[in-house]
């Protein structure tokens, strides 16, 4: 939605400067827009030219953030909106990510403030109000399209746009987050077991795994059977949930996508049986490389033809796999064309992959198993062949440039960083070419740099679990219940008699059946065997007051031997179940040799009737009978212990 | 229930690390070592006390090994390859990726250099290899339905960890080797509280306590630059992996600052190979290495390089680091033979050394002296000899603070000197009251285990846990009189407790699952209708003295709450502990209810004379049977009131 920054002071080399002041904008949070017919087309001067704001989920604002207990970061990616919800002061969740998902999302954000402060630079700091676009009246004059993406399809979804965190509220929020390795075990308040499980995504992306005394439940993100790159999906850790929370929208999203990309996109559609299975040889892998040697030939033909290739990819796996494949290919064709990475955050994105071989795919690991390196790009450095840049504008840059060249950088969204300078220097050149990510509304994205000769290849990389194994995989992890998103309702046909469903949608809250109704108990084998047992009149059942310190711990609740408390002593019971029986009383009560007489009587109010029973030797004592009480009357303290204890023979006491 | 441990290995020794552990069936080998000093069967743990069929497959559910030193895991290529074990297999990312090397080397030592018969091959090695699952730290891996397993930083070398096993309720921890105090390249052993049977634990210097290992790595240094600066030549015999990067990371860095150009060599292509491991495993080092990764990996050695054989008698000063640690053959004794003759170079010998081994007889060697080398080879050693005096294994403190933090039910000593366990042992058993064992190898010792009683709590139950319920518990008096004014003096006279269970109820079914319930709910469970057991006194007080008693004549109506004002004061001074409620009319406490009683006939009072005596007061109580030893006590204050009116 919003202008890409101005650039209209760079000259970076002697090519042709772009000094017209352009006015585009996207929705930097966008998933996909269906594009709507429109009043009148849209061009560069719609967009709105002002510092860029961000959306987040306009109902998080509604939340009152005190009331969130934890935080659980599936991916890189996903941690992107969580400083807006660290920096408010009301947050005191407890936010778990596995290590390398809070790493590379923490370069990812710390990338996206450096690059946002160009805009700073340009339109200086943002006022204490709302922007001037926020305005009503400047709303009503935008194009409807922009408007839609400003205001939400019911026109609610203002208040969702943040002006971007700062690096000192990244850093904030990083401090809150307790890293996890994949499979570690984290306890949450004694009484829930947190564990995250390699979802096969990208680097570090889990699923998770939530075990409480009452049942478990597994949260099923986006996942890829096998990666070339991250550590497989390891759906194995998740099988016999009672629920699973199904939050993979890959259908979804695969149904709606635009196809009106120039130069045809790389998607390819697998057509495989889903009876038998074989979890392990699904091929997704395959076409996923089919489709980088697609991008790799492309970008062959480009450089052959002197153009340059601009990858504004973001996500990490693609980019490494990238990488190595395209460098190949320059080897073979012996090309000397250089490969680039600019970005703030590039050394240590690189230095950081190579060190995490417990988090990559079993290919990798054997690499270090065999003593090289985990990825190419090491040589690729120290070879000259790829060289990595802090910014457009680093000196360093600025002396070793060459075109052509293969240039990976951010943003995707084509509005920040690197790219926008990159792509205003080519994109009248018919040559060179942009290689973007599926998701991306690329006529919106494009619109600032129109009119374009550059080639643009638009790729859908696997993001998920395709529709044709989401059936299969459910039967293989058993759940009991399973939670799909609504809007995957037209897709899916769960089969009802393996487990029941319910579906989901935004704003509503949804009831968890099916947990169990009772929470396990362990009591420890020493306090067990000391508790004194009754067995009860109607046989069969033996029944013991419980003692002991309640503990909670690893998720489960243990009753253990205190060390404070006698349990061996015993203490009178105070719970008497039963009616009783005066003759078996009076027989109870002459055995142990009291001299008793009985009488009949009715209580004062004459409401219910009573026996009345005189114990006359050893000492005085009166005891009055009713159906649910027993009064003993005496100043002979021995006497009433002696009774109470003939009358809880016959009734049963705990 | 217990868990039964077989020592196969460095039991009461330092060598052939192998002890295999029951729990439930269940049965875990920990570590598969070989010990250094033998080179008869006596090298590799006695594997028939496991089978004697020599059915491993069956007899052993996983092998969990700490990490890639040759005394834990010199035995595996051999069990799996030659044995046939071909069960799973732990061991952390860099132990998988650094033991063949390990392993390898040895081999070479052995076959190559020593014309020894091959236990195992190359290719042997890589098999086994295969076999093994990589863990990360904190990792839970499950094994099978039953057992769960996971590591822990030990510090150590580099990807050694403590194993936690679990098997339902019973758990233990198997440290391997340790280091409490970080070091130049790694951090200290780091584990989680964890509720344990049983620790079994190294004890190499079992009763060594070290001081800051920063001034024996000075002394170190010292020794060196002193020997290059005299123009001689240092030899540093040390394993490929470990010490090797430590140290190598200590001189390079003296080596900057000091401004030295002395060549300090790597023998053969090895080490430095397997510096490009230690830079890909950099994350399992210490937190000051780790983090500067990204600028520089310091295991990028500036002033390393390879070593050439042609350079063993080339002149001048160099420093040179040669495999094995012990000198137990291989290229390190190799130019010890050509060094040791000369006054100015010097040997540096490793914290520990093999009985059997060249650096073992080297220890106890006063330069110059004749040693021999084997029957037929004898060297005039005229060097220096320093004795690397900081060691990557704990020292006594540190197992006795682990062991504390830990706080098991039990515990064994492995991996040291017998005299120095025993006297650990002791140590542990008096001052932590920890059952303690040191047991040779090949025997076994079995340990009572945990148990708990599955039950089913219910939600009543729990929720009614989940708030206090203090109970005060007086400890004075009664409590023997001998010591009763010690007592009174050393301990509290009231105890605080949270009985939160106190209204629980057990309920045991056959063939039903055993419940846990709140009493409330017993009774509708039960179909059986609650009957209570109430108590009811009329107790009488004799009013002596005559002023009062005036009072009592005069004013027939005198105010009731002047008597229970007067009990109210009496009954606190006497439970300052208890609360005691002021309802008007009566006085509550707990169940126990009392108030004046001004009728002529109660039925609760058993006097005698159930008429009121003009000289008598009355106070009725009532009470229940839960708080009947209170109400008794109670009882005997309200009588002893007439007394202080005397």
């Amino acid at each position: 939605m919003f202008l890409p920054v101005p650039t209209d002071s760079f000259s970076m080399c002697n090519g042709e400067i772009n000094s017209r002041s352009c006015q585009k904008s996207l929705d930097l949070e966008s998933n996909v827009y269906k594009r709507r017919k429109i009043d009148k087309p849209l061009d560069e001067s719609s967009l709105i030219r002002a510092e860029p704001r961000y959306k987040i989920i306009k109902n998080l604002l509604l939340w009152n953030v005190s009331f969130i207990d934890v935080v659980l970061i599936s991916s890189p990616m996903g941690i992107l909106g969580l400083p807006f919800l660290t920096r408010s002061k009301d947050f005191s969740a407890k936010v778990y990510a596995t290590e390398v998902a809070a790493r590379i999302g923490q370069l990812m954000m710390e990338d996206l403030v450096t690059m946002h402060k160009e805009f700073r630079q340009v339109y200086g700091p943002e006022g204490s109000g709302s922007p001037q676009w926020m305005k009503w009246e400047e709303l009503e004059l935008l194009p409807s399209e922009l408007k839609e993406i400003a205001l939400g399809k019911d026109g609610t979804d203002l208040a969702g746009w943040m002006p971007l965190y700062s690096a000192a509220d990244v850093k904030d929020c990083m401090q809150k987050i307790q890293t996890l390795k994949y499979a570690e075990e984290a306890f949450y308040n004694g009484t829930l077991i947190i564990k995250a499980f390699a979802s096969g995504l990208e680097i570090g992306t889990c699923n998770w795994s939530i075990i409480c005394p009452k049942g478990s439940i597994a949260y099923l993100s986006s996942s890829v059977f096998s990666s070339a790159t991250a550590m497989c999906f390891d759906y194995n850790a998740l099988q016999r949930s009672d629920v699973i929370l199904y939050t993979d929208f890959t259908p979804c999203n695969a149904s709606s996508i635009s196809n009106d990309d120039d130069n045809g996109s790389a998607t390819a559609d697998p057509n495989q049986s889903v009876d038998t299975v074989n979890w392990e040889a699904i091929a997704d892998d395959y076409q996923e490389m089919e489709k980088l040697d697609f991008i790799c030939s492309c970008s062959m033909n480009s450089v052959k033809a002197g153009g340059s290739v601009l990858i504004p990819v973001g996500r990490v796996g693609i980019i490494l796999q990238l990488l190595e494949r395209i460098a190949l290919c320059l080897e073979s064709q012996n090309l000397k064309v250089p490969i680039y990475i600019v970005s703030s955050v590039a050394e240590e994105l690189m230095a950081f992959t190579n060190v995490i071989p417990e988090w990559l795919s079993k290919q990798r690991q054997d690499r270090l198993y065999s003593g090289q390196p985990l990825f190419n790009h090491m040589e690729l450095l120290n070879d000259k062949r790829l060289q990595l840049f802090p910014a457009i504008h680093s000196l360093k840059l600025l002396t070793n440039w060459q075109e052509p060249c293969i240039v990976f950088c951010p943003h995707w969204s084509l509005r920040l960083g690197p790219v926008v300078h990159l792509l205003r220097r080519w994109c009248r050149d018919e040559n060179s070419i942009l290689v973007m990510e599926e998701g991306v509304d690329a006529s919106l994205a494009l619109l600032p740099f129109r009119p374009m000769k550059m080639k643009v290849l638009q790729c859908s990389f696997l993001s998920g679990i395709q529709l044709q194994y989401s059936g299969p995989l459910l039967k293989t992890l058993q759940p009991r219940h399973v939670l799909f998103p609504e809007k995957l309702r037209q897709h899916i046909d769960p089969p009802k008699n393996l487990f029941s469903s319910s579906y989901y949608s935004e704003d509503e809250t949804l009831n968890v059946p099916y947990l169990k109704e009772n929470s396990e108990l362990d009591i420890a084998g020493d306090l067990a065997s000391r508790l004194h047992y009754t067995t009860l009149k109607q046989g069969n059942i033996n029944i013991a007051r419980l003692k002991g310190e309640l503990a909670i711990e690893q998720g489960k609740y243990r009753l253990l031997l205190g060390t404070e408390q006698d349990v061996s002593s015993q203490i009178r019971p105070v719970v008497h179940l039963g009616r009783i029986n005066l003759d078996t009383l009076l027989t109870e009560l002459r055995k142990i040799a009291l001299n008793i007489t009985v009488e009949e009587t009715t209580s004062a109010d004459g409401l219910y009737k009573a026996s009345l029973v005189h114990v006359l030797e050893p000492n005085k004592a009166t005891i009055e009978i009713t159906e649910a009480q027993t009064l003993i009357s005496t100043a002979d303290k021995n006497l009433a212990c002696q009774i109470s204890e003939a009358i809880s023979c016959i009734l049963d006491c705990f | 229930m217990a868990i039964e441990c077989l020592v196969l290995g460095a039991g009461q020794e330092v060598g052939k690390s192998c002890v295999v552990v029951t729990i439930n069936d269940k049965k875990i080998m920990f570590d598969c070592g070989m010990h250094m000093g033998y080179l008869d069967h006596r090298r590799y743990p006695d594997f028939s006390l496991i089978s004697k069929s020599g059915d491993f497959n069956n007899s052993l559910t996983c092998i969990v090994v700490t990490h890639f030193h040759l005394d834990h895991i010199g035995a595996l290529p051999y069990f799996t390859e030659v044995c046939g074990y071909n069960g799973p297999i732990y061991m952390t990312y860099p132990t998988k990726a650094l033991a063949p090397l390990m392993l390898e080397d040895y081999r070479k030592v052995m076959v190559d250099r020593r014309g020894e018969e091959e236990q195992f091959s190359y290719e042997q090695i890589l098999e086994c290899m295969k076999k093994v699952t990589a863990v990360d730290l904190k990792q839970t891996v499950q094994v099978d339905k039953d057992l769960q397993i996971r590591a822990y930083y030990a510090g150590h070398v580099l990807g050694a960890a403590m194993f936690y096993a679990r098997v339902g309720d019973v758990a233990i921890v198997y440290t391997g080797d340790y280091n409490m105090t970080p070091d130049r390249h790694l951090g200290a052993a780091q584990i989680d509280k964890l509720q344990l049977d049983l620790v079994i634990t190294e004890s190499t210097y079992a009763t060594t306590y070290r001081d800051s290992k920063y001034a024996r790595e000075r002394e170190f240094l010292k020794a060196v630059h002193k020997c290059v600066a005299g123009g001689g030549k240092v030899l540093i015999p040390t394993f490929a992996l470990g010490r090797a990067q430590e140290l190598c990371m200590l001189l390079d860095d003296y080596w900057e600052r000091m401004n030295l150009k002395v060549p300090i060599y790597f023998s053969a292509g090895l080490t430095v190979q397997a510096n490009m491991y230690y830079k890909m495993l950099i994350n399992w080092t210490s937190q000051k290495v780790k983090d500067t990764y990204a600028t520089r990996n310091a295991f990028d050695f500036k002033h390393v390089c390879s070593f050439d054989r042609s350079l063993i008698n080339a002149p001048g000063p160099c420093v040179l680091f040669a495999t094995p640690g012990m000198i137990s053959g291989g290229f390190s004794l190799e130019v010890f033979k050509q060094w040791a003759p000369y006054e100015g170079n010097l040997v540096t010998l490793p914290g520990y050394c093999v009985a059997g081994t060249v650096g073992h007889r080297l220890m106890s060697a006063k330069t110059p002296a004749h040693i021999n080398i084997d029957q037929d080879t004898q060297i005039d050693m005229r060097c220096q000899i320093h004795q690397l005096s900081f060691s990557p294994h704990t020292d006594a403190k540190g197992i006795l603070d682990l062991v504390k933090f830990l706080s098991p039910k039990h515990v064994i000593l492995v991996h040291g000197e017998k005299p120095k366990m025993a006297t650990l042992k002791e140590k542990m058993q008096s001052e932590m009251g920890i059952q303690c064992f040191d047991p040779a190898n090949n025997e076994t010792v079995s340990i009572p285990s945990t148990h708990y009683v599955k039950a089913v709590a219910s939600d009543a139950l729990l929720q009614s846990s989940l708030s206090p319920n203090l109970k005060f518990l007086r400890k004075c008096s009664e409590r023997g009189s001998d010591f009763g004014g010690l007592d009174a003096r050393t301990k509290p006279r009231l105890k605080v407790f949270d009985d939160r269970m106190a209204e629980g109820i057990l309920m045991v079914q056959r063939n039903q699952n055993i419940e846990a319930v709140h009493q409330n709910e017993v009774v509708a469970m039960l179909g059986l209708e609650s009957h209570e057991i109430k108590f009811a006194n009329c107790c009488p007080v004799y009013i002596a003295n005559s002023e009062t008693r005036n009072v009592v004549l005069s004013q027939s109506t005198v105010d009731k709450s002047f008597w229970l004002r007067l009990l109210f004061e009496k009954l606190s001074s006497k439970f300052p502990e208890t609360s005691i409620q002021d309802c008007g009319e009566r006085l509550q406490i707990e169940s126990f209810s009392v108030s004046v009683c001004s009728k002529e006939i109660c039925p609760h009072r058993t006097t005698a004379n159930l008429q009121c005596m003009p000289e008598t007061m009355y106070f009725c109580c009532t009470w229940s049977t839960a708080d009947e030893k209170l109400a008794w006590e109670i009882i005997s204050v309200i009588k002893s009131l007439s007394l202080r009116d005397k």
